[in-house]
């Protein structure tokens, strides 16, 4: 009786132990960790950066044309 | 400066989505990986359209009870950045698609699109929104273009909420928020998600009412030199 209950428990154990495998997800940590994403992170604020200074450049043009046309 | 707090607000917003987006931790799930970082692009693009569209809303509504041809414009621009935002909605949603939803490799022509009813009620709903802008080119009389079109958007809005937000939740549907499961809670946002999430909507709402008020700006400049 002992034997079988011990046997159950441990083949409840391993079956735990399979699940909890199955549920750690890979992630890029190591990406992050050896500084590259810092990279992806410059260049799309540089690039977002960008688009506000166009937008800016608009948004004085029009200022200016407002002041213009109320003249 | 003191009337532009909103568009530095933006920018800022933007910028943090962009850096914390990145660098901050996300929950690890099986299948999404890192792209659950999508949620802070892809996701705020439907935001964005929703609320540039609401706007667009209040503002045809506005028109229909005043006849102030400012507030058929505000409309008309609103829809046309409305759009902006649900096109970047869907090639977005199609890219994350076909990596985490589709079996396909990456350079099969197969998996850009799932026959799902989120996807193509949203697709449905891009197209009532273009066919306002047909509608707009098609009719030469002013004022008669901003009542017919102030009418029409009223119905698109309609049209819209219930191929976006009614019909997923009530069939199954691949995309998360959806069959029957509404709200944020669906999403399993974790709280540091949601410290960039909801800012992220922000920002880039802003952003959108930015550009916006650009192109309302321009138009007013254009009815006055043409009037």
């Amino acid at each position: 009786m002992k034997k079988l209950l011990a046997l159950t428990l441990s083949v409840i154990c391993s079956l735990a132990c399979t699940a909890q495998e199955s549920t750690s997800v890979e992630m890029a940590d190591a990406m992050r960790a050896n500084g590259k994403i810092y990279v992806v992170v410059a260049v799309l604020t540089i690039i977002f950066i960008g688009i506000v200074i166009y937008l800016v450049k608009i948004d004085k043009k029009l200022t200016k044309l407002e002041r213009e046309n109320t003249k | 400066m003191k009337k532009n707090w909103w568009k530095i607000l933006a920018v800022v917003l933007v910028i943090y989505t962009i850096v914390a987006g990145f660098l901050m931790d996300v929950p690890a799930k099986p299948i999404l990986h890192e792209t659950i970082r999508n949620q802070y692009f892809h996701v705020c693009m439907w935001f964005a359209m929703l609320i540039t569209m609401t706007v667009s809303l209040v503002y045809s509504i506005k028109y229909l009870l005043n006849s102030d041809p400012m507030h058929d414009v505000i409309a008309f621009e609103a829809v046309n950045i409305s759009i902006l935002f649900g096109v970047l909605g869907l090639i977005t949603g199609s890219v994350w698609a076909k990596f985490t939803w589709s079996e396909w490799p990456l350079f099969s022509v197969k998996g850009w699109w799932v026959n799902d009813v989120k996807l193509n009620g949203a697709a449905v709903c891009m197209l009532v929104y273009m066919a306002y802008l047909v509608l707009r080119g098609s009719l030469e009389e002013e004022q008669k273009r901003a009542k017919i079109s102030s009418v029409y958007n009223i119905f698109a809005y309609v049209i819209m909420i219930v191929f976006l937000l009614i019909l997923p939740r009530m069939t199954v549907s691949l995309h998360p928020g959806n069959g029957g499961n509404p709200g944020f809670s669906s999403y399993d946002l974790s709280n540091t998600m949601r410290m960039v999430f909801y800012p992220a909507v922000i920002g880039w709402t802003l952003l959108g009412l930015w550009m916006m008020q650009l192109r309302i700006r321009t138009r007013k400049i254009e009815m006055k030199n043409y009037l």
